[in-house]
């Protein structure tokens, strides 16, 4: 029977502050698994630390809420040993970007066929609202002493550099939009990203729904000029088409160019997909070949209790 | 029978093919029916720094080096100044005759500390700062010298062999080192040749010239050589005898124990031991298809950690393998392993610290960090293997142990387990039970994944196992999984995680908590490598009739104190041996059985204990003129 988005959901209170973008995300996540006709007990949720941390209660899937900033360390280990599982990791920017920058960068690099979803929101908020790794330059949110003294990640930028090859925005006031995102991310066959722009209305006072609405920018007709635009609405077209490296590399400075689109004008949609670059499993079958159908989770390691192994021919090397 | 105990040493800049000349020595050796064991030292280097090799050899089962060298073979003129004066009187140097002007200033490679030491030395003995000047000291104390240009060897092998290019083949040396050095001792030419064409059978264009080399060296050391007091004919060989290498233990026990991924990052000495695995990725499995070990090469050791407790969770036997530096990184991993019950393996090669210490040498520096890892209190296993033998199925055992007592187990092995290069029985994969504990392959109906149980071990589900959804989360938890800050379901969650440590110290047995070789009036006590030597050391004493006891403890947490105390009951006088400044062992004893230490025996100089020196010391405290904490400082 095709489960119903309410199958994923979990009767676990969610604590998160009225208006949360978050909430957006996790419908759309649930939209999307059913959607898809995942099975529910082949499918995982993984998250990091903060809000966004919680998500994984809140699915009625394997959740495993794991550690600030190593979310996708747990994540590509179970889809290694796993291969069959759907993985989605989810966490904040302050996890993701900030103290997880190194798996972020790494994991592109692995391409381990899985998604990753950031909830981008420019503060840390479980600890009142500091600034966050993609808070501009010289803002200051409501509970900042002062304005921030770094300059911000470019998500969009950083997972296409560092070899992701599904890279998306989304924006969690967008849900279906979001959703469809999570259905072409999870079906992608890599690893990819999809950075969710989601405000904050306790803490983040400058990307509120109302600036991203544009609320601001209306004309004397009263006329509203959302920032957010669509992608695909523009003619843009992310994907790799065939294995040159001019046309690689032409997608490649299109998507970063298009990323540093930001201010009254913000793009979300998918910025780059090449599924030419193969997945991490692929490059371990062509190590070990039957690593698909018989991988690390599925073996058989003993008979009656005792070792099935044979490392007799180990063992007769190294005789003497 | 006249036994023998015979040490070699051949030393050389690092990259000048020290390590595969003292691998074409000790496999002659091996297969000519001795029991080998062999230490590699080397800088943290790539290329010309100084490393040795000692080998030591003997008819009698052995456990570790000596100080005493009786033959030396050297290419290079800092392996003279560096070891001249460990090679004994009757023994012999075998060396590069055009080295005999090097000064000590034109080897670059020798510190300052080093060479200030070794000029007080030549200056009280009036010698020049020089090769001569070292090796008439060596004469004077008794040690023969066999001086041979390695170079005209080439030549003349050149012009026999009608190859030119033999003729400025440096990397030859070792070849010729080792030749020679069997040569002397007259070790039948047979096994030499042999275990050449052994170890270079896929190459056979080098094996040729390998063969070429040792067969004029080893004719010209007969021929030439003055007579030497020693002669290695051979042994009776056991049948079924390894020569293994300390890494290839744990690396071997994995495989047979169904370890089937280990997430890794680079660190000097672990990394050899997942190379190994991966050099050996797709496994024979008897009576099914074949199976594999995903070694995967990480960012850094937290993600090492991170994946391997990602892949535990889908019911994967998942190990990593770091030292000390990496370790400490994977602490708080560690913790969220022991909240959710995740069992994992965590091999730590340790190497001496703090920080990166002396990155490329020996220590048992980690034991009261392993114990005390982690922020936060939750059940953990530590566990300490004494040589490469026991590794192999220890490492069977400590998988058992994470996945009956659903923890994490840090077991530990060290540089001088990692370096060594051993003869040992052949290992038996059918000792190797495994035990998966409550994993469950089926489940119906409802479950939760910390369910209270009699015994407090939840059964265990895995992701993708259908009917068997839970949540994990470092947070304190519900049943379910679920994240709970209730203060009484805090406390019956603590208290179940708890009392594991109680059901582990029931459930182990004894004889894989502590073994006993013997209580004496003087006993021993000590964990990991220390072993070896302290075993030979007292052998050494019988024969001066000391009795001395060993106790050995494995499981060092929790600390098995009722049984070690119970083990102990007839000591007088407990001495620590381990290779830490601060017997971390010793504390860790008084703990747990309220009782004292006596003496201790320490060494952190990096070098590995040798068996010579702590019969010394043991036997300094029987005599009554001991330090109560003595501290060992022999090797280079």
């Amino acid at each position: 029977m095709a489960l119903k988005m309410a199958d994923f959901k979990t009767d676990v209170h969610n604590d998160w502050c009225p208006g949360c973008g978050d909430f957006g995300i996790v419908n759309a996540i649930q939209m999307a698994l059913a959607e898809m006709g995942v099975e529910r007990d082949k499918t995982a949720i993984f998250s990091g630390i903060g809000c966004s941390g919680k998500t994984s209660h809140y699915i009625n899937t394997y959740g495993v809420h794991t550690l600030h900033g190593r979310v996708l360390t747990f994540a590509q280990g179970a889809k290694i040993a796993n291969p069959e599982m759907t993985i989605v990791a989810v966490g904040g920017d302050g996890d993701g970007l900030g103290i997880g920058a190194g798996h972020f960068v790494a994991a592109g690099r692995r391409n381990v066929n899985m998604t990753y979803i950031i909830f981008d929101n420019g503060v840390y908020g479980l600890t009142k609202g500091q600034a966050s790794p993609t808070l501009k330059l010289g803002e200051q949110t409501k509970s900042l002493p002062s304005p921030n003294t770094n300059y911000n990640v470019n998500p969009i930028g950083l997972a296409v550099a560092s070899g992701f090859t599904f890279v998306a925005r989304g924006y969690s006031y967008d849900v279906r939009h979001l959703k469809d995102l999570i259905i072409q991310a999870v079906n992608h066959k890599g690893l990819s990203f999809l950075d969710v722009l989601q405000p904050c209305p306790t803490y983040n006072d400058l990307n509120t729904r109302d600036w991203y609405a544009g609320t601001d920018l209306m004309d004397e007709a009263q006329k509203r000029h959302s920032r957010i635009y669509k992608l695909e609405e523009h003619g843009y077209d992310p994907e790799v088409h065939y294995n040159e490296e001019a046309e690689v590399n032409e997608r490649l400075a299109q998507a970063l160019i298009k990323s540093l689109e930001w201010g009254n004008k913000i793009p979300i949609g998918v910025f780059y997909k090449n599924e030419i670059i193969t997945p991490y499993t692929t490059r371990l079958k062509d190590k070990i070949p039957n690593y698909l159908e018989n991988p690390p989770a599925k073996q058989n390691i003993s008979k009656n209790g005792i070792s099935n192994t044979n490392i007799s021919h180990i063992l007769d090397s190294l005789e003497v | 029978m006249i036994s023998t105990d015979f040490t070699w040493l051949i030393g050389g800049p690092q990259g000048s093919g020290v390590e595969s000349g003292a691998n074409i020595f000790s496999r002659v050796c091996a297969e000519m029916g001795y029991h080998v064991f062999g230490k590699r030292e080397f800088y943290s280097n790539i290329k010309g720094e100084h490393s040795y090799f000692a080998v030591r050899i003997s008819d009698q089962k052995i456990h570790s080096n000596v100080n005493d060298v009786k033959l030396m073979a050297s290419f290079d003129a800092e392996t003279i100044f560096r070891h001249y004066d460990e090679v004994v009187s009757g023994g012999g140097i075998i060396y590069d005759a055009d080295l005999d002007d090097i000064t000590t200033d034109r080897v670059h490679t020798l510190d300052a500390p080093f060479r200030e030491r070794l000029h007080k030395t030549l200056e009280s003995r009036k010698k020049p700062f020089s090769i001569a000047g070292v090796l008439e000291i060596a004469k004077e104390n008794g040690v023969k010298l066999y001086p041979v240009s390695f170079k005209a060897i080439l030549e003349a092998l050149a012009e026999e062999t009608e190859n030119s290019r033999l003729k400025g083949l440096v990397r030859m040396f070792n070849v010729i080192g080792v030749s020679l050095s069997l040569g002397l001792v007259k070790m039948p030419p047979d096994s030499l040749q042999k275990t050449i064409g052994t170890i270079f059978s896929k190459k056979q264009e080098i094996a040729k010239i390998n063969q070429q080399t040792a067969n004029y060296s080893y004719n010209y050391a007969t021929a030439k050589f003055e007579e030497f007091p020693h002669t290695l004919s051979g042994s009776q060989k056991e049948p079924g005898t390894l020569l293994v290498q300390g890494f290839q233990g744990t690396a071997l026990g994995k495989m047979a124990c169904g370890c089937r991924m280990q997430p890794y990052y680079p660190i000097t000495p672990a990394s050899d031991e997942s190379v190994f695995l991966e050099s050996n990725e797709i496994l024979e499995i008897t009576d099914d298809r074949p199976g594999s070990t995903a070694v995967i090469q990480t960012e850094d050791e937290i993600c090492a950690m991170g994946m391997t407790i990602g892949s535990a969770l889908t019911g994967t036997r998942s190990a990593t393998c770091t030292s000390g530096p990496g370790f400490a990184l994977m602490t708080e991993m560690l913790g969220w392993a022991g909240i959710n019950e995740v069992p994992v393996v965590i091999t730590n090669y340790q190497r001496s610290g703090p920080s990166t210490g002396l990155p490329t040498r020996h220590g048992q520096d980690d034991l009261l960090f392993s114990v005390f890892a982690g922020h936060g209190d939750f059940p953990k296993i530590v566990y300490a293997s004494g040589d490469v033998e026991e590794s192999f199925y220890d490492t069977g055992n400590v998988f058992n142990y994470a996945d009956v007592f659903q923890v994490p187990v840090i077991h530990l092995m060290d540089k001088f387990i990692a370096s060594s290069v051993v003869t040992c029985p052949r290992f038996d994969p059918s000792k190797i039970t495994i035990n998966r504990g409550k994993l469950l392959e089926k489940i119906e109906g409802e479950y939760e994944r910390f369910a209270f149980t009699e015994d407090g071990i939840s059964p265990r589900s895995r992701l993708g196992l259908d009917n068997g959804i839970f949540w994990d989360t470092g947070d304190e938890s519900d049943e379910k999984g679920h994240i709970t800050e209730d203060p009484v379901l805090r406390v019956k969650m603590m208290d179940k995680r708890m009392s594991r440590l109680d059901l582990i110290l029931k459930e182990i047995p004894e004889e894989e908590k502590a073994v006993s070789f013997g209580v004496e009036d003087y006993t021993v006590i000590t964990w990991g490598s220390s072993k070896g030597p302290i075993l030979d050391a007292i052998e050494m004493l019988k024969k001066d009739g000391i009795s001395i006891g060993l106790v050995q403890i494995k499981l060092l947490h929790p600390f098995p104190g009722d049984y070690v105390t119970s083990l102990l009951k007839d000591a007088k006088t407990i001495i620590d041996v381990e290779a830490n400044h601060s017997a971390q062992l010793g504390k860790l004893f008084k703990q747990n059985t309220q009782r004292n230490i006596d003496y201790s025996i320490l060494k952190y100089t990096g070098r590995a204990m040798t068996s010579t020196e702590i019969y010394d010391s043991l036997k300094k405290i029987v005599e009554n003129k001991a330090e109560k904490r003595e501290v060992l400082m022999h090797g280079a």
